[in-house]
Formats: C-alpha cells, structure tokens, sequence
C-alpha cells in the first residue's frame, strides 16, 4: 500500500516532448513508474522512444489531448511540465478530462491561475498536487514528478513537505528504514494537496507506521495541520520546519514563503506541532533521529 | 508605493486625482503651484509615514517647497524617502477602508472593508471587530455587479453613496485582476465635501510570477532602494536575500537553503554568535557559471568572513556540483579570498568529494555532514 500512487497507476506526461518533460519522462520509466503516453497538442500522432527500468525501449504515444490520452490508454495520473504561462490550461483540461491525478511540477505560476484552476476543480473528481512542487514517489512502484528514486526504498515512514530538496534530505537521512510514499506538495501560496490532505491519507494508509512532516514559514498550513494530528492522527508524527532565522517581509525562495505581519513564524508553527503532541527537530537530522527512535520502538 | 498605486487605479477607473510626484523641493513648490492647497506626501513603501512626518499640508507653494525639503531624504522605517507626491488637499468627512486580498488559508479570494478607515484595519479590528467586514470571493466566479452591490450593502457604506461604492467596488477589482495583484488597499477611501467618494491612498502588491503578462511592471520596481548586492544577484537571475551575518550561505533548493540558514544560526552560537549573512538558492542546476555567480555576489559582500556551500544532490548529481565550485574558483581567480566549506550528499556523492578533493584547493574544505559543516563555517567565519 502507498498514498496516491502506486505500481498500477498509469502515468501521462503533459508537456512530454519539452526539455523538462523529455528527461523526466526518462527518470520516470526509469525508476519502474508506468508511464503510458503524454500531451502536445501540436505534436499529436508522434511517439517518443525511451528506455524502461530494465533498459528495453518503450515506445510512447503522444497525443493531442488530456482526454484522449485517457481514452487510449487508461491513464489515471498526470505529470505536468508546462511553462507557467500555459499551465492554467493544461490544468483545466486535465480537470476536464477527470484525471485521478495531477501533478503540477511548474515553478512561477501566477497566483490568481492556481486561484482559479483551484475553485475550478471543486466538486470535480481530480486530486492536484503542487504547483511548485517535486511531485510524488512509492519507493519500488512509482515516481510522478523528479524526485530522485534512488534516494530511499520502501519502508514504514510517509513524508509530506513543502520543499523539494528537504524531502529529498529526509528521505536520505532514512534511507536505511524508508518510505511508503513520500510526497512534496509545493511551496506556492495556493496549492491543491495539503499537509493535512496526506496525513489523513497516511494514518489510512497500513502500510505507513510514522508519519515526518516538514514545514517551512508562511501561511498556516502547518497550524492547522497541527489541529488536525491532534484530533485525528494515531500514527507518530515528527515535525521539521525551516525558516527560524527568516527576516520578516522577505519572500525566502518559494513564493509562499514570507513571515507577514509577525504570522507565518518558524516558532510559532513550531509551538503549534508541539502542542499537538508532535516532536519536533531543530535540524533535519534531529528530525532524522527523532524518528528513528519512534522507528525502533515500534 | 502610493503614486503607482494611484496610476494603477487612474488607469482602471477608481476615481481620485493621482496627484504630481515631485523629485526636487523646486518640482513640488511647481506642482503646488498648479494644484493650490496640496498635501505633501513622502513616497516610500511603508506604512505609517504620517506619524513620522513623512505626510504636510502645505496651503501655500512656499509650504510646500519648505515641506518638501524636509521630507525629502528623510529615513521612515530604515528607508530613505527620494520622491514626495503632492496631492490635491481634500475636505474629508469621513474615512472608510477597501481592500481585495489573496486568501492563502482558504484559497481563494477576500475583500475586507469597513466603515471605519484611515486608521490602520488591524487597529479597528481589535477595538472593533463588528466594523470590520469580511467578504469571500470565489476565485472562479469573481466580482461582478452583483457582487460588488451585496460587498457593498455589507460594509455599510452609505446609502447616498451605493452607485458610486458599486463602481468603484467594480474598478478596484480590475485593478486586481487585470493587474495580477495580491493585494489592492484603499485607506482612506474618503466621502468628500458634496458626497463624493474618493480613493485618497492606496497600496497595490503585484504577483512576481505574473511579471511575464505584465512587461509594465519592471517600472514599479525601486531600484534606488534595493540594496547593491539584492540589485546584482537580479541581474544574474539569482535567488538572494541580505541578512546581516558572517557567514555566507549557497544552496539549493529554496526549503533546503532556509534549513542550512537555521543550522548555521545554531551552530553559531557556540561560536561568538555568528550569523547567516544570506539567503542564495542556485536552484537544481548548480553549474560552474551559476556557482560562480553566485560567490561572487556572497564575496563581496564585506561582512562574510567564510562561505557554506550545502547542496544536496537530487536530479543534479554530485559530481557536476563539484566540478560547478572548481570551476567557479577558477573562474574568480584571486577574488576568491574567503574560506569554503563544501558539504555534498546524495547523487554520485563519491564522484563528487573525489573530484573537490584532488583539486584541493587551499580555501576548501570537505565536510561530510550538514551539521558538521555549519559549525566548521560558523567556527572560521569567528576566526
């Protein structure tokens, strides 16, 4: 078992024939994911050749729309590598064609797009992961976005964090344990999962047996997942978050995150964790060793 | 600042008179001439210029020129005021405050207005909340007429100036949706001498990743007041925030800089209580020009006494890192004269160590984890 994705899930990649989309198409076959096809519009009825994890070339279908994708092929997750101007519509048609899954790999989305697209998938059946974001990975099944797979196997710890680059770290602080699935939702200010999002589909899920969340400055997102593990997660929590050393109203790298107006702190994310019975790391490898013990005991 | 947000409103229809800027205490005695009773208004993006005389009346051009002069150059909250805008003096009966927002929490969008403004809205929503509306948009729906008149029967303006709020209600909202804002403020929204509703003063905040619709933005940009090293690493396309600290910070990954800023700050205490000097994210690709690049703005920035180089190796391996910061010294030649500290983990991290090893360069030094290297920059940035 994993979250979201795993080894059945059939994989399309928007934008499939850009730089972007080429070499993680490539990564993603590679690292065992099915992929099935992609979307360009201009360049329907072409295929693209790469090598699967067992280094036989698989030949790929590109086709003209999200929709026929689906049809042709079953697909039930997409990856999206679409610059950030068209990314709106990428997503739109994706909602449209009631994808399962989307992710969002784009940096530098205008915020009223994510704004829209966002109001524009209530009540629809697609689940969105990003923008902003280094996708989604079940160690041995399935990567849906570039997250490094040779990082980490499988093992009992779900991770869920804004940033890139601090989940590829936690994942190689535990790597000798491992994960179920490990998931980055993006550092934008709107974005479609939640921390939350995941932890209810880790405590769900058999397989996860710890739960590390990373967080970082800006919102409150980290707040209220806080509120959310102490009146609904079992399972072990441990906490990160980055940012203790931020200077207020500067904008650190992601877009999302800015301490505004004294909200949005490290320390106050941090208290609000802790008060929910989560421990918390000062540094991503006492995370790391916090989670290793809860690791032991269990 | 408040001129371009004037601009922006002129352009959408928001009524109100956007005033003359003026750069010289000569310009504003000028545009006083041409306006009569003005108000001389310090132009910095700050709140609170009036409590720190940063705002004058000026009823004759010898007021204003007189005014002009002190305001000019004067610092409010650390920034030195270079342009003052003289304004059109307006007789005011009363205040309210308007604004549309970007709701991260609840994705989607909030306007917020209340009866009560020209005082700051945080005040009165603590001594009183109940004047304090707050009304949801939903981002797909947006405002239209409707929904301007329902934002405006809740806020309670009154009732003798509905048509005017409605339009005005309307225009501010293609301000921000025309303008990919984050955020559009008026305060004070004024009623004026006949009934008359005024947009007085305003803020505008503009979505950074929607510059590529809006070509015409790159004006609003200050940059007489960014800071020198801020302005050069822009112009390399550079991810860097100044902060004030010794040690110099290059990463990659904007969650994993941030994380390297915290663990240098710990370690720092141990050691006289230096500080991160830098926020650099080089992003994924991290090659030699990118690196290079980026030590040469964190070089010259006089307070960093050494430099922490943490990158993780995801997509970019190890080994191209590392060859990214032998080239990078190369290219700076004898501009490099502060101390490294490497930490590589993660893709071909043994390619990598290997390759910084054998080109040993005196100023570097390998250190295996990230915990051990912040201490060892924070211990020579102390030395």
């Amino acid at each position: 078992m994993s979250i979201f994705l795993n080894k059945d899930s059939k994989v399309i990649v928007q934008g499939i024939t850009g730089g972007e989309g080429t070499k993680h198409t490539r990564l993603m076959l590679k690292a065992g994911t099915n992929v099935v096809g992609g979307v360009n519009a201009r360049k329907a009825g072409t295929t693209v050749t790469h090598q699967d994890a067992d280094g036989n070339d698989v030949e790929l279908p590109v086709f003209g729309s999200v929709a026929e994708a689906i049809k042709e092929t079953g697909a039930d997750v997409s990856v999206a590598f679409v610059p950030p101007a068209f990314t709106k519509d990428a997503v739109i048609e994706a909602i449209d064609a009631e994808i399962g899954l989307l992710v969002i790999i784009t940096e530098g989305v205008p915020v009223q797009d994510s704004a829209e697209f966002w109001a524009y998938a209530q009540g629809k059946s697609t689940r969105i992961i990003g923008p902003n974001c280094p996708g989604i990975i079940t160690p041995g099944e399935a990567l849906a976005g570039i997250t490094p797979a040779t990082i980490a196997g499988k093992g009992p710890v779900g991770l869920v964090s804004k940033s890139g680059t601090l989940t590829y770290q936690m994942m190689f602080e535990l790597k000798d344990y491992g994960f179920s699935t490990a998931i980055g939702i993006g550092g934008d200010p709107i974005i479609g999962t939640t921390h939350i999002d995941a932890l209810a589909a880790f405590e769900a899920d058999p397989e996860t047996k710890a739960i590390v969340m990373i967080g970082e400055i800006g919102g409150d997102a980290e707040e209220k997942a806080a509120a959310y593990i102490k009146e609904h997660v079992t399972k072990p929590v441990v906490g990160y978050v980055a940012g203790f050393t931020a200077p207020e109203g500067k904008t650190m790298g992601h877009a999302g995150a800015i301490v505004a107006d004294g909200a949005g702190t490290a320390q106050g994310k941090k208290e609000a964790l802790e008060a929910a019975g989560v421990k918390v790391g000062k540094t991503p490898s006492e995370t790391a060793a916090l989670m290793r013990e809860i690791l032991k005991s269990l | 600042m408040e001129f371009q947000a004037k601009e922006l409103f002129a352009k959408h229809g928001v009524p109100g008179t956007p005033g003359i800027v003026a750069n010289t205490p000569a310009e504003a005695r000028a545009a006083a001439e041409q306006l009569g009773v003005c108000v001389v208004k310090a132009q910095v993006k700050a709140g609170g210029r009036g409590k720190a005389g940063g705002v004058k009346l000026a009823k004759t051009p010898d007021e204003a020129e007189a005014h002009a002069t002190a305001i000019l150059g004067m610092e409010i909250k650390g920034l030195t005021v270079n342009r003052v805008l003289i304004a059109p003096a307006a007789s005011i009966e009363e205040e309210y405050y308007f604004s549309f927002l970007l709701d991260h929490a609840n994705r989607r969008y909030l306007c917020i207005a209340s009866v009560e403004g020209g005082v700051e809205i945080e005040e009165v929503a603590k001594t009183n909340p109940d004047a304090v509306k707050q009304i949801p948009i939903d981002a797909g729906l947006g405002v239209d007429e409707a929904k301007a008149r329902e934002i405006v029967a809740e806020a309670a303006f009154p009732e003798a100036l509905t048509e005017q709020a409605v339009q005005t209600v309307l225009a501010l909202w293609k301000v921000f949706v025309e303008e990919d804002a984050t955020l559009v403020e008026v305060n004070p929204l004024a009623r004026l001498a006949g009934d008359k509703l005024e947009a007085l003063d305003g803020k505008v905040s503009l979505d950074e990743n929607a510059e590529f619709r809006h070509p015409e933005h790159a004006e609003f940009e200050d940059k007489a007041a960014a800071d020198p090293l801020e302005a050069k690493a822009k112009e390399k396309g550079l991810n860097y925030v100044k902060l004030d600290g010794a040690v110099g910070i290059i990463g990659n990954g904007a969650g994993l800089v941030m994380s390297t800023l915290d663990v240098v700050a710990y370690a720092g205490e141990a050691h006289g209580g230096v500080k991160p000097a830098n926020f650099l994210d080089i992003g994924g690709g991290a090659s030699a020009q990118v690196m290079a690049d980026g030590l040469d703005v964190i070089l010259n920035d006089p307070q960093v006494k050494s430099v922490f180089v943490n990158v993780f190796g995801g997509i970019t391996s190890c080994d191209a890192v590392a060859n990214g910061i032998v080239g990078a010294l190369e290219i700076l030649g004898a501009e490099a004269s502060k101390p490294l500290v490497v930490r590589l983990d993660g893709n071909n991290v043994e390619e990598g160590r290997r390759i910084l090893a054998e080109a040993n360069h005196p100023l570097v030094t390998l250190v295996d984890t990230m915990d051990g290297a912040a201490d060892k920059a924070a211990e020579l940035a102390n030395a």
